[in-house]
């Protein structure tokens, strides 16, 4: 277990493809920056990988005050015996008190092997990180400056917050999406620390057979309109019109699950609590009931339009325009007023 | 050979059927209010392992760690093939976090051994998807998270197809090896009715009257243990061993913003449009 340690810095662990770094570990490193600022420490990012050179770079920029660069040819491949060895290693040594992953594929496998070998608490699936205190009812004994760890739990139907104190550090996943993305600073100033790897053929526990890595395609997170679709549309075919919307407004097209599952879209497209967070300037829901499920991953949207035929859906609770309506018709009519006003 | 597998199955309130008079003002859930169910992707992981008892021959035990109302999802684990039953049920569970969870049933599955052990993906509600990779350190075996196909067990290795954000990935792993299973991987089987008849009458010692040999011959025994027969370490456990604690927890309030209800003429729309222009909404 590692010490409690007041003054050790936020960390994010850094994911990378080929030299490209993954949005989620920008936004973490963003969100890093305010925790750590708040707590007076500095934001550290590690960097696993056998091709990272120049990433650390893009890393200062965006608010880290070191970059950990930990570069061997085995790990050139994600894996989780070779990745948890070396960031156990590296944790030990310099005993950080937070520890943030993007709740992605890869930091949800290496993210709780990582807790368990430290002895150390995780929370899952975050959407919002702040310094806080907690005062133990039993004992009465407060606990200042701790990391309160928000994510929703029970389907989405609540809210909690979790936090550790008598354990270090402090970890947590946190969902794609949901923090900003900082602005690059190319004048910031950070340390660049060569971490020295101590890795052997036998850390390397698995092999890989076989694998397809495919691009995302769409960019849900980054685009400032999403016009979604839901079981509601009834058909591919229709769900052509919100491509048509979409196309008008510079947007992209998001669906729900139901959508998905009954091949009206592929499966990137699913915004929600097993999908993408996505919060444009503009959402657009159309055939959409709003289950919970759904509203999670879309309500913070700053102006919500939402198209039902039913006045009582769910969804007319969030949203600012309301219109009560078959999508067959008002689509158009919407596509024809934004060409009008865009002559 | 004959491969031993552990397969942990959860007992949780169906989370699913959710509505509000489920939920305390506090913001905790009522879970009397909601209907028991085997986690649904533990069942896509029985199935992953009565699929190797029947292609490459196992024995297939389902352990579970809960109240003594777990044993239903235990005796449903039997319905549908598993050999045997564990529920591990102890006061000094409760407050119990994914880590403390993890070292409890890592105990576990020491005592009686796995070659390969296989849980869900995530709980319903817990959701942490944390349970199986934390439990993997503990026995220190390989893990496989995500697994949306079985390849094979082969001689010392398993192989298997992991689904991922971005595609998909084959790999081979040495056993022991822990598997976290989703939903894509298989459509579980239902028990039985022979096995139904039989199992029905499953139970643990203490919710049995007569002799416990009686039972055990028949294999309708559904073995119990507390912390102190696995031998965990107390100070882990529980409340005061977990490291993560809940400050608080509220219901998801859904906030009535200001609606602007638009009639779905032309005219209506028109006017929607121009203020979203004017407001920079639309660009
Ligand atoms: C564990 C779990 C996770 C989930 N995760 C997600 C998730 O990530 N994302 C997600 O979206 N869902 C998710 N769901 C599913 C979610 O609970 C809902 O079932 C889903 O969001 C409902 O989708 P829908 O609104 O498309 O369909 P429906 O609820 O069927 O609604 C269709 C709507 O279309 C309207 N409609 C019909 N015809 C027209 C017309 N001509 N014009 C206008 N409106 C019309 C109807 O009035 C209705 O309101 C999850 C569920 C579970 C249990
Ligand atoms: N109390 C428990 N008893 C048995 N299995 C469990 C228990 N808690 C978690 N698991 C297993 O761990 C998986 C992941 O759970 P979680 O980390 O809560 O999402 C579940 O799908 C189960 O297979």
């Amino acid at each position: 277990m590692v010490d409690v340690n007041k003054k050790g810095d936020v960390w994010v662990f850094v994911e990378s493809l080929g030299s490209k770094i993954e949005d989620t570990s920008l936004e973490l490193v963003g969100k890093a920056r305010e925790l750590a600022d708040e707590l007076g420490v500095k934001v550290g990012a590690v960097v696993i990988g056998s091709d990272i050179a120049g990433l650390d770079e893009r890393l200062i920029c965006c608010g880290s005050d070191k970059v950990y660069m930990c570069q061997d040819p085995l790990l050139s491949h994600y894996q989780v015996s070779s990745y948890s060895k070396v960031f156990c290693d590296i944790a030990n040594k310099y005993n950080p008190s937070i520890i943030l992953f993007g709740a992605t594929s890869v930091g949800r496998d290496l993210a709780p092997r990582v807790a368990a070998r430290l002895g150390a608490g995780l929370s899952a699936d975050c959407t919002d990180l702040q310094i806080g205190s907690h005062t133990d009812k039993a004992t009465g004994k407060t606990y200042d400056d701790i990391l309160l760890q928000i994510c929703p739990a029970f389907g989405g139907n609540v809210i909690a917050t979790i936090i550790n104190y008598d354990k270090w550090p402090q970890m947590a996943t946190v969902r794609e999406g949901v923090m900003k993305m900082p602005e690059l600073d190319r004048n910031r100033k950070g340390e660049t620390i060569e971490h020295k790897v101590d890795l052997s053929k036998e850390d390397l526990v698995v092999e890989i057979l076989d694998e397809l890595v495919t691009e995302k395609t769409v960019d849900l997170k980054g685009s400032d309109v999403v016009v979604a679709g839901g079981a509601g549309i009834g058909s591919k075919e229709k769900f052509k019109l919100l491509w048509d919307l979409a196309n008008a407004l510079g947007g992209v097209v998001g669906a729900t699950r139901p959508a998905v599952d009954l091949g009206y879209i592929s499966e990137e497209h699913m915004i929600g609590a097993t999908g993408v967070t996505v919060r444009p300037s503009l959402y657009i829901a159309v055939g959409i009931s709003g289950a919970l499920q759904h509203q999670t991953g879309m309500w913070d949207s700053k102006k919500i339009i939402a198209i039902n035929t039913d006045p009582d859906a769910a969804i007319f609770d969030i949203a600012h325009y309301k219109i009560v309506g078959d999508f067959n018709e008002v689509i158009p009519m919407m596509i024809k007023a934004i060409k009008a006003k865009a002559n | 050979m004959s491969y031993k597998c552990v397969v942990l199955i959860k007992q949780v309130p169906d989370t699913r059927a959710i509505t509000g008079d489920a939920m305390n003002d506090d913001g905790t859930v009522n879970r009397s209010k909601l209907a028991s169910i085997p986690n649904p992707d533990d069942l896509h992981a029985l199935e992953v392992a009565l699929e190797i008892k029947e292609k490459f021959g196992a024995t297939v035990t389902a352990i579970s760690m809960g109240l003594p109302e777990a044993t239903e999802v235990l005796r449903e684990a039997l319905y549908r093939g598993a050999d045997n039953a564990i529920l591990v049920t102890d006061r000094r569970c409760a407050g119990s976090d994914t880590l403390a969870t993890s070292h409890i049933l890592s105990c576990a599955i020491k005592k009686v051994g796995a070659d390969i052990v296989l849980c869900g993906r995530h709980s319903i509600d817990g959701e942490t998807a944390q349970v199986g990779p934390q439990i993997a350190e503990f026995i220190d075996a390989a893990q496989i998270t995500c697994v949306g196909e079985l390849k094979g067990v082969d001689g010392n290795s398993i192989t298997a197809r992991r689904v991922l954000d971005n595609g998909w990935q084959d790999v081979k792993a040495p056993l022991p090896c822990l598997l976290t299973v989703t939903d894509q991987a298989n459509e579980p089987r239902v028990g039985a009715a022979t096995r139904l008849m039989k199992y029905k009458n499953a139970t643990t010692a203490a919710n049995y009257d007569g002799d416990v040999n009686e039972l055990k011959e028949k294999n309708l025994l559904i073995e119990q243990y507390d912390l102190d027969q696995l031998g965990v370490d107390l100070s882990r456990v529980g409340f005061e061993g977990s490291p993560t604690k809940i400050n608080r927890t509220q219901k998801v309030i859904l906030e009535a913003k200001e609606v602007k209800e638009i009639s779905p003429t032309q005219e209506g729309i028109s006017a929607m449009v121009k203020e979203l222009i004017e407001d920079h909404s639309i660009n």
